[in-house]
């Protein structure tokens, strides 16, 4: 079961690589596509870190009690002022460490 | 064939700057395979056969979540679908390439390789040697990401679990768009995401992940037409 979803994944991403340069002999897309194309990480990325945030092991909405929102809130901050993914990644898991451990 | 190592060395050299992210993200993906419960055997081929590392976090947090294998692989599709951008853009400067070289350049179109190689690329009309800086952008990236990689499944291994390393997940991708987010519309984009990821949260297979990327791009692409956000 994994290994059918890893394959296909593998295949899957070749795909999104490889498809346009086998295909076109010029540059195509319209910069409407790129424009809509460029907004991808910002479309999917959240998608995965808000529940992984504000949502508890049972699926349900967690503001209270909830250490992550802290952390995450920090990490944000962190990143927005340093734009430095380490300095971002590191702050938001320290600060969940001292809210753990500490408290 | 000096002119050809040369080209390919100099490819090496450009994407050097840009691996100084990749390897603690390498690490980070070597961790959380192996904290997912994929063992290290899937988490190395995962970084052999994907080779692209967001989605690959997001692979391992779906798995773990119990999502089934078209849920995973289209998610997988989307978050890679910037590569068709890459792809595209690239497409013109190897036209005149056979096959197999279009295969591996494609296997090694990353991020980082793309934004070097088609900056070289553009100053190399007339070169016809030009495809070997792709080649060595390329190559270096996965042999840091694979390296990279296998450190962090080593490390994973001995990492106790109370350390809720899993949270680096969201914390890699916040990491990821967070220059982004200083444009309103992006803003806007990644709020719409969120909050229908959550809202959806509960719809079965986990398939919000889906949904929260298609209003995501929905918005986006609405946002293309308004006179205000015009680039």
């Amino acid at each position: 079961m994994i290994w059918l979803a890893l394959i296909s994944a593998g295949f899957v991403t070749f795909f999104t690589r490889f498809s346009m340069i086998a295909l076109l002999k010029k540059d195509y897309f319209s910069p409407r596509i790129k424009l809509v194309l460029s907004y991808v990480p910002s479309a999917v990325f959240p998608a995965i870190i808000f529940p992984a945030i504000f949502l508890n092991s049972t699926g349900q909405l967690t503001f209270v009690d909830n250490p992550k929102i802290l952390a995450a809130l920090i990490a944000v901050l962190i990143g927005y002022l340093t734009e430095n993914v380490i300095a971002t990644i590191f702050s938001g898991l320290a600060v969940l460490w001292l809210l753990i451990f500490l408290t | 064939m000096k002119i050809k190592l040369r080209i390919f060395i100099l490819g090496c050299k450009d994407v050097i700057p840009l691996l100084i992210p990749v390897v603690p993200f390498g690490i980070i993906f070597g961790v959380i395979g192996i904290e997912s419960g994929l063992g290290a055997t899937i988490t190395f081929l995962m970084s052999m056969i994907i080779f692209a590392g967001s989605s690959q976090l997001a692979f391992a947090q779906l798995f773990t979540s119990g999502a089934t294998i078209p849920v995973i692989v289209s998610s997988v599709a989307i978050i890679n679908s910037r590569h068709f951008l890459y792809s595209a853009v690239i497409a013109q400067y190897l036209t005149k390439l056979k096959l197999f070289w279009k295969i591996i350049l494609s296997y090694f179109l990353t991020d980082q390789a793309f934004i070097v190689s088609q900056k070289y690329f553009k100053n190399q009309l007339n070169n016809k040697f030009r495809h070997y800086h792709l080649l060595g952008s390329g190559f270096t990236l996965w042999f840091i990401w694979q390296l990279s990689t296998i450190a962090g499944i080593v490390v994973g291994e001995v990492i106790p679990k109370e350390l809720n390393l899993a949270f680096a997940i969201p914390l890699t991708f916040i990491s990821l768009i967070i220059v982004d987010m200083k444009k309103i519309d992006h803003l806007i984009v990644a709020i719409t995401s969120g909050v229908f990821a959550v809202i959806f949260f509960n719809l079965p297979l986990r398939t919000y992940i889906i949904v929260a990327a298609a209003a995501g791009i929905l918005v986006a692409y609405g946002l293309t037409h308004t006179k205000f956000f015009k680039k």
